[in-house]
């Protein structure tokens, strides 16, 4: 099929009025950056849309890149005809062809004079246009209601737009309108879908993952971080913090509190993502708990591992199920990396019987008994690696020795 | 010596020798190790498929590695056979298929599995139409090739794969996609399949790699048994140096398609034009794939005609390379109507995106002394 553009339309975020303009810049660079390895296509801005030009580019792969962008909430494929009867007409049939017309399909025409200078009124454009079409495919019956096929044709000043398809995208608000947050990123099903729920909310996303080595295999490490460069194909780049938490997570085993181990992690983490969401001007750590599904996620454990933050914890999951989390997964691409088989640091020194009801008290108490807690903490802050993640695979900030790009 | 034979195999990229020399030396971890040799090798496997995943527009996980096309051709067909038998026995296939997917359907046969070999008409078509009404409550797979390898002849896959998954949804749909990838657009989706095969060698690539595209969802019973690796498609320590080789020539092939088949063509017309002047020959084909012209010489044995242009400084070749040392007429040109004689006088010439202008010239100069010159001693017999 050739289309020569992609029409672009916003969702919710229209009806903010003062902001609008914000958040359509936000839309449009966030197009941009996700339209880099395309580089024939180009962007055109106008009032409320956004078209792609694609100047020859595939338009089903940007269609498929594009249906990723929050704030985007449908996609048409465009044909352009000059301003000129015949040639519209030729158009319009040329992708009525290219639909699957079969007996009984019915159609519309909705046709708009935007530029009011052309000779043919919008009524007139409908019967003009419409009744070529009739004679062509014998197979089409006109519905004005509810047409199977609506066919728009936009008459402006420089060219005619035409098109029949709307094809969903995902919505939401644009990408950082509503600021930055932390998100605690580990190797699970639910924490990739947190961080991509709070994408789509407009917030900007940073991951922080938390890795055990020797505990924890490279591997381990490795999946995060292409879990990370899923969310970085919707947000175009994404960065990742990796911290080093071994010395963090072995001072807490040497305390003999099997059962709260769980709890003083989490607090350390939380302590961890706190002081790199100050650092990199974070507002809210983003995590994945769900209500009751582990020890840790119980109201009461909620409780003692959210004080070890000033932070606004935010916890887009924690009202759904097992299975609505694992829906999303699929749908956004992280599930089946989720579930490669590699243990990581939470898995690591689970108790037999960690405490679903953590005493608050006990807990601090123990965490004052650890000497150099607060200078393990900073450490581990201080040794943390940080990689700038692009959508599309290039990875800034590591010393790649392994993968060289020209050998592949 | 002007080497005629792309279709039967490539030289490989200068740049893929290289790196499969490098990757050799350094990289020689077995990727299903923990420690660090192996972490790199895994590394460098799961970019292999990441970028032969972007070639043919698939996801990574949909890709097996596999030693080269006639394994992934075996682990398709038998392994889809083997994996859905419990649905029903009968498989349907085309006359003019590559050995290794002939073959593999007639050896099922032995297992009690029934093959439909479906006859193509004088062009070397099979349609959608015949591909559907052979298609019965009990058939579980259709395997039909993109581009023939003798011939050139291109299969209709869209309408094929459309038209079959409109009607029998659970059918499986395999292509044999050796000789199309990087002269001919390739759709994976767009056509259906639910398997789809390649061999590197053909692209420039090194010998003893191929893919197998196993589409999401898709069962195989697994043919080697023994390790996970590729999701248990194939176990064997993959062999990582080659199989990056391989993701560098398809990512090259995909890329200059456009360009290639361009210049392939104008080629082929010079070549096919050539080939009409000469009353001796018949063409079989030279009209679809860019890079095969097939004629025959009827009358004259295949094999001599190869030995007088290889004389004349230009390498062709008979038949396709895996048959050809058969002493039998060519399957395919039966099957496309031809006769005995001209069976077995088939000549194809197949060429490569580096052949130059100059090349053709060549090429051309030494079809026309070839005839002049079997032409006389065929006067001189009689």
């Amino acid at each position: 099929m050739h289309y020569d553009m992609l029409l672009l339309r916003f969702g919710e975020f229209t009806l903010k009025g003062k902001n609008r303009t914000r958040f359509e810049k936000a839309v449009l660079n966030h197009v941009k950056l996700l339209l880099k390895p395309f580089p024939g296509a180009s962007l055109r801005k106008e009032f409320g849309r956004i078209y792609v030009v694609l100047g020859g580019e595939p338009y089903e792969q940007i269609i498929q890149v594009l249906q990723k962008v929050f704030g985007i909430t449908t996609i048409s494929p465009v044909k352009m005809a000059p301003v000129e009867l015949g040639a519209i007409i030729e158009t319009a049939v040329a992708l009525m062809r290219e639909l699957n017309v079969t007996e009984g399909t019915t159609f519309k025409v909705n046709a708009r004079r935007v530029w009011k200078e052309f000779a043919h009124s919008s009524q007139e454009m409908n019967h003009l246009i419409g009744s070529p079409i009739l004679r062509e495919f014998q197979a089409l019956r006109v519905d004005v209601h509810q047409p199977d096929i609506e066919l728009r044709v936009e008459v402006r000043e420089q060219a005619a737009y035409i098109f029949s398809d709307v094809i969903m995208a995902v919505g939401g608000f644009p990408l950082g309108t509503n600021g930055k947050a932390m998100l605690l990123l580990s190797g699970g099903i639910d924490s990739p879908v947190a961080g991509w729920s709070s994408m789509r909310r407009g917030l900007e996303i940073e991951c922080v993952h938390f890795y055990s080595y020797p505990f924890t295999s490279e591997r381990a490490k490795e999946k995060v971080i292409d879990l990370a460069r899923v969310l970085a194909g919707y947000a175009g780049r994404i960065k990742i913090h990796l911290v080093p938490f071994t010395e963090v997570q072995t001072a807490f085993t040497r305390t003999g509190q099997d059962n709260l181990i769980i709890t003083l992690m989490r607090r350390s983490m939380l302590r961890i993502a706190t002081m790199l969401a100050e650092r990199e001007g974070a507002l809210a750590l983003v995590t994945g708990d769900s209500l009751g599904q582990v020890a840790s996620q119980t109201l009461s454990s909620m409780n003692v591992i959210g004080r070890s933050t000033e932070l606004p914890l935010l916890r887009p999951l924690v009202m759904m199920d097992k299975q609505e989390i694992t829906e999303i997964a699929k749908q956004i691409g992280t599930y089946d990396l989720s579930i490669l088989p590699y243990e990581d640091c939470c898995t690591l020194f689970v108790p037999k019987s960690p405490t679903t009801n953590p005493n608050l008290w006990v807990v601090q108490k123990i965490e004052a008994s650890i000497r150099d807690l607060n200078v393990l903490i900073e450490q581990a802050v201080a040794t943390t690696e940080t990689l700038v993640l692009e959508a599309g695979g290039a990875i800034e900030g590591r010393k790649e020795e392994v993968i060289q790009e020209d050998w592949f | 010596m002007k080497y005629f034979d792309y279709a039967a195999t490539t030289p490989p990229f200068e740049e893929v020798i290289t790196t499969v020399a490098e990757i050799m030396r350094r990289h020689y971890g077995n990727p299903s190790s923990m420690h660090r040799y192996g972490e790199d090798a895994d590394k460098l496997l799961k970019r292999s498929r990441e970028v032969c995943a972007a070639a043919l527009e698939v996801y990574p996980s949909e890709i097996v590695f596999t030693s080269g096309a006639t394994e992934s051709n075996n682990l398709a067909i038998k392994g889809a056979a083997l994996q859905y038998q419990t649905r029903g026995k009968h498989i349907v296939t085309v006359s003019t298929e590559h050995p290794s997917v002939y073959e593999a359907c007639r050896q099922l046969t032995n297992l009690g599995f029934e093959v439909t070999f479906l006859p193509v008409d004088a062009e070397g078509h099979v349609s959608a139409e015949q591909v559907c009404a052979a298609v019965r409550k009990d058939t579980i797979l259709v395997s039909i090739m993109h581009v023939n390898n003798e011939t050139g002849r291109v299969q209709p896959l869209h309408d094929i794969g459309v038209a079959l998954k409109k009607q029998f949804p659970r059918v499986l749909f395999h292509i044999d996609g050796v000789q199309g990838f990087g002269k001919l657009p390739v759709d994976i989706r767009g056509w259906q399949a639910d398997l789809y095969s390649l061999s590197a060698h053909k692209l420039r690539g090194p010998k003893g790699a191929g893919l197998l595209f196993v589409r999401e969802g898709v069962e195989l019973f697994p043919l080697h048994s023994g390790g996970s690796q590729e999701q248990g498609f194939r176990a064997g320590t993959e062999n990582v140096p080659v199989l990056v080789g391989m993701s560098k020539a398809i990512r090259l092939a995909g890329e200059r398609q456009v360009e290639t088949a361009r210049r392939m063509t104008e080629w082929r017309e010079r070549v096919v034009a050539e080939v009409k002047t000469l009353p001796q020959l018949r063409l079989n084909s030279g009209e679809e794939a860019p890079h095969i012209v097939h004629f025959s010489y009827p009358g004259m044995k295949a094999e001599v005609m190869l030995h007088t242009l290889e004389q004349l400084g230009v390498v062709v070749s008979t038949k396709s390379a895996c048959s050809s040392k058969l002493a039998e007429p060519s399957r395919v040109l039966l099957a496309m109507g031809c006769n005995e004689a001209e069976a077995s006088g088939g000549i194809r010439i197949s060429f490569g995106d580096e052949h130059t202008e100059q090349d053709i010239d060549e090429l051309i100069l030494a079809l026309r002394k070839a005839v002049a010159k079997l032409e006389s001693l065929e006067r001189w017999k009689r």
